[in-house]
């Protein structure tokens, strides 16, 4: 799949060989390629990686464009937020915006409760719905603790590439009367893209990264994700709930930690 | 119950009998008309798909999955007063279980077709076996309705073997096209000592088990909320719950149901006011242990004042569904209660109101527990709305009218009272006669 490499994809090419170079000279970590024709499903030395992402909230103005974007590459009518900008007002009565992936559970909820294992994880730890098996009961909706899944109540719109066959790596088209949800783009992931969200992100505040590496990158900068989580003080939205979610995020604009 | 009476009771059991009477066919057109309604409506869903519902990415269980919990709830009711009546062996029930048992299982017919309907995909409903995950409470409920179904269609056919040459009697030779289909349901029954032992035994089998397989179905349906992890349905009472509330509904229907067929069948000879009291204290126990477990999920929950919790509980207390909740907390429970007990005229007519109350308050009840539980802000700030569309408005409607449109055409094949059981009953209590005068006359110090 050829795709135009727009002045962002190059720049974020170049700049994550250049940059991370350094990095990993310095600290002797391989960088990941997020450029196309580099295949990314594995490290290096071949290990499947573990997707994961970091938001920097101190970075997000609520533009949405992420959310135009997805639902651009998936082809998902407007009322499909794969990834929701949530206005969240504290307790100080500051508005600060929270744009919510699926969080890709490593205890996911909606996996557990699905009859017929339409939901499942990848070896990358994404996890995906199986459109063809989906028997539409809605019961992940009612488990997923962030609102994360949505259903198809209505014929999708027309694809763009209709000879296309969707699958759960690439559910485009959506199917009528099944769930879908954020899929972390894995098929753009696979040839070495950014998700379209972080792509399109005006502020860099999403990065996608590898817990498996130990890398994230927004597209310009690459860091070490653990170093990165810890030195900014990451939480995850509703850790009590032991979902254990793969998205980490990085307040911002003061407000208290226990209030998001 | 001397001979005279016995052929009085007869004759009402069977007097719907091959009736077809004006007021029969007009409340089979209506009915009829009515589920007619909700099929087209379904059909409508099932070519537009569940888009035409008022269902939404927030609020994504709705009507369908109140009324799957709400009729199955009924249909336990009316196994469980049954199932109760006949272990207690109280000599009064010979009159009751054939409604109770025929109301269980049309109203299960009923709540088990919504899981379907609610399904984005029904087409995909025979695969579920094929990749059937058991560590869902989809498939606990999948599996535990449909055994339910068989015992409770068990638990209606066992008792009604004796009685169907009573309606194949009733019918005489006016249907040319029933006698065969009686002949076969009828299992070659002759009443002799063996086939009545065989009867007695099986009877009392399903009577024991229907017990804990309905309590299994509630605990289930149960589970479905339970196991999530949102506000108002995170709790461990859940379960016990779900399963009195189907309980109490379920004998306010029969109450329902008992006293509008004893009206139109005339059956106010043998089903007496003495039915509806002890009846009424059925309701009023379950009902006080509805009120103690209810409150007792509400303090527990609303005492902690937790982030996920706070807001149904505030909504629904004095928020958007307060008006819901205090009608059903008082108009719905309260209420119907003293006034199916309180001393005083017209305990029938009481009773009946007191049970369309509580019906109508636990249909209110379970809108109260899924439909805040799926509007919370989950996510902050992120309330759902819901409101249904003339579609789930009109399957609600359509499947209600079911019910009855079942148990009339039902009545109008078998006996609406129990005619074996009544003779059964009569048999015991005159046989244990002469026995209990023995043992009082040789009784020592008890």
């Amino acid at each position: 799949m050829a795709q135009p490499v727009s002045r962002r994809q190059l720049l974020a090419g170049v700049g994550t060989l250049g940059a991370s170079a350094a990095v990993a000279a310095a600290t002797g970590m391989s960088p990941i390629h997020f450029q196309a024709a580099a295949k990314s499903e594995q490290t290096p030395d071949a290990k499947p990686r573990q997707w994961a992402m970091v938001i920097d909230l101190r970075k997000c103005d609520g533009c949405k464009k992420c959310t135009d974007a997805c639902q651009t590459e998936h082809e998902l009518p407007k009322s499909f937020e794969w990834i929701k900008v949530f206005q969240v007002e504290d307790k100080q009565g500051r508005v600060y915006n929270m744009p919510r992936p699926c969080f890709q559970c490593e205890n996911a909820p909606c996996l557990k409760v699905c009859p017929v294992a339409a939901t499942f994880r990848a070896q990358d730890g994404v996890v995906l719905v199986d459109q063809d098996k989906c028997i539409g009961c809605r019961m992940c909706m009612a488990a997923c603790p962030y609102g994360a899944r949505y259903f198809n109540y209505n014929e999708p719109p027309k694809p763009a590439h209709p000879f296309e066959r969707p699958t759960p790596e690439h559910p485009v088209p959506q199917q009528k009367g099944t769930v879908g949800k954020c899929m972390f783009c894995v098929h753009r992931t696979v040839d070495g893209q950014l998700p379209a969200c972080v792509e399109a992100c005006a502020m860099e505040a999403l990065y996608i990264g590898d817990l498996v590496e130990d890398v994230a990158t927004n597209g310009r900068e690459t860091v070490r994700l653990s170093q990165f989580i810890k030195e900014n003080d990451a939480f995850r939205y509703k850790e009590d709930l032991s979902t254990g979610p793969r998205v980490y995020y990085i307040a911002g604009h003061g407000q208290l930690l226990d209030d998001v | 119950m001397d001979s005279l009476t016995r052929k009085r009771y007869v004759e009402r059991a069977v007097w719907p009998i091959g009736r077809g009477d004006r007021n029969f066919w007009i409340s089979v057109g209506v009915l009829s008309a009515m589920v007619a309604a909700g099929l087209f409506a379904w059909i409508y869903q099932l070519v537009n798909g569940l888009g035409v519902t008022g269902l939404n990415q927030k609020v994504s269980w709705g009507f369908y999955i109140i009324n799957c919990v709400f009729f199955i709830g009924i249909s336990y009711g009316g196994a469980m007063t049954s199932a109760i009546l006949r272990l207690t062996n109280a000599k009064w029930r010979a009159p009751l279980t054939r409604i109770a048992e025929a109301t269980a299982v049309a109203a299960l017919v009923v709540g088990a077709v919504y899981p379907i309907i609610d399904l984005g995909r029904p087409d995909r409903f025979l695969t579920i076996p094929l990749y059937a995950q058991f560590g869902s409470p989809i498939i606990w409920d999948v599996v535990a309705i449909s055994t339910y179904i068989v015992a409770s269609f068990v638990f209606l056919y066992l008792p009604l073997v004796p009685d169907v040459a009573v309606a194949s009697a009733a019918l005489g030779g006016r249907s040319r096209f029933l006698a065969p289909i009686y002949r076969i349901l009828s299992l070659g029954w002759r009443g002799t000592p063996a086939q009545e032992r065989a009867l007695k035994r099986g009877i009392g089998i399903m009577a024991i088990l229907i017990i804990p397989l309905a309590v299994s179905v509630h605990s289930v349906l149960a589970l479905l909320f339970a196991v999530t992890a949102r506000g108002g349905w995170h709790s461990t009472i859940f379960a016990p719950l779900f399963v009195l509330a189907a309980m109490l509904s379920g004998v306010a229907a029969v109450i329902l149901v008992v006293t509008a067929l004893r009206k139109v069948y005339g059956l106010q000879e043998f089903i007496t006011a003495r039915h509806f009291r002890y009846l009424s204290y059925l309701l009023v126990a379950l009902g006080i242990g509805y009120l103690y477990f209810m409150i007792s999920e509400y303090v527990t929950e609303g005492y902690l004042l937790d982030a996920s919790t706070t807001p149904v509980l505030e909504a629904i207390f004095t928020g958007a569904y307060a008006p819901a909740f205090w009608a059903f907390s008082i108009g719905g429970l309260v209420f119907p209660l003293v006034l199916a007990v309180a001393p005083g005229r017209f305990p029938i007519a009481r009773a009946g109101v007191a049970s369309m109350l509580v019906v109508a308050g636990m249909w209110l009840k379970r809108f109260l527990i899924v439909v805040p539980g799926m509007a919370e802000p989950i996510m902050p700030w992120d309330w759902g709305r819901y409101s249904p569309t003339w579609v789930e408005v009109t399957i609600t409607i359509g499947s209600a009218a079911a019910i009855p449109l079942i148990l009339v055409v039902f009545f109008r094949f078998f006996p609406v009272m129990s005619v074996h059981e009544m003779d059964e009953v009569e048999g015991a209590e005159e046989q244990a006669r002469p026995q209990l005068q023995i043992a009082y006359a040789g009784g020592g110090d008890d």
